[in-house]
């Protein structure tokens, strides 16, 4: 068994806007938690996520890398121990054209039932999402969610 | 935003958003074992969550996998709650489940 979220948001952009907002850390600074992410998005290439004051929250390896249609992440988390030790997930980003919008698609999940990491994950989700697409139409992303 | 609210006010529909919630990624058959009506309903009302991106699909070979995405509740909530509401808000929701789970 495994344990598995999908998410899905409609954007009015394009895909290339899309996937620039998903791969540039100016970008993401401004809709994920102020967090930003590195690597140069090619398949093989190392990736992390890192927090404000330069921890590294997150760690692993671009999978698969199509601009702008699709990015598969290897995923540990590496600043708790308990989640550390589940092991690696795969987020999977899917951007596809929809008429006049974007429909951005993000597969999060790791062979294991019940894991935490996913759990721990699947509250920040709906809220980067939401604030990527105001952003994305807006010019101005949502404030910084509080606790 | 309309298909959200329409998709949201009905009691059936609530449940199955509950059963995914419970346990994401079932299949019609799956579903249609814990509610108390007809597959054409369960599947009616399947299409309806997924027109209002409320449920996500996803193929798995010949099965159909069915995903609870609170994102478009999430865009509702954002819309109307403020960056110093929430905080409050969270504490009267924790306040509210905690009493309510005394009995």
């Amino acid at each position: 068994m495994s344990s598995q979220y999908v998410y899905v948001t409609y954007i009015r952009t394009t895909p290339k806007k899309l996937w620039d907002a998903l791969t540039s850390p100016e970008f993401q600074k401004k809709y994920w938690f102020n967090m930003h992410q590195e690597s140069s998005w090619k398949a093989g290439s190392p990736w992390k996520m890192v927090f404000e004051d330069g921890r590294v929250a997150d760690a692993g390896e671009i999978l698969e890398s199509d601009p702008p249609r699709r990015l598969v992440i290897k995923w540990r988390n590496e600043f708790r121990p308990e989640l550390t030790a589940e092991g690696w997930s795969r987020c999977v980003y899917e951007i596809e054209q929809d008429g006049e919008t974007v429909k951005l698609m993000v597969t999060h999940s790791i062979e294991k039932e019940k894991a935490k990491l996913i759990e721990a994950v699947s509250g920040g989700w709906p809220k980067i999402l939401s604030s990527l697409k105001t952003y994305l139409e807006t010019g101005t992303p949502l404030p910084r969610p509080v606790g | 935003m309309d298909a959200v609210f329409k998709a949201l006010a009905d009691g059936s529909r609530r449940e199955l958003l509950d059963r995914l919630h419970a346990r994401n990624g079932q299949t019609l058959n799956e579903l249609c074992e814990q509610m108390e009506m007809t597959r054409q309903a369960v599947s009616k009302h399947l299409a309806i969550l997924e027109e209002a991106n409320l449920v996500a699909t996803v193929k798995n070979g010949r099965e159909k996998e069915h995903y609870l995405n609170p994102v478009p509740i999430n865009d509702i909530a954002e819309r109307w709650i403020g960056k110093y509401e929430r905080g409050r808000l969270k504490a009267l929701s924790d306040l509210k489940r905690n009493l309510e789970r005394e009995d």
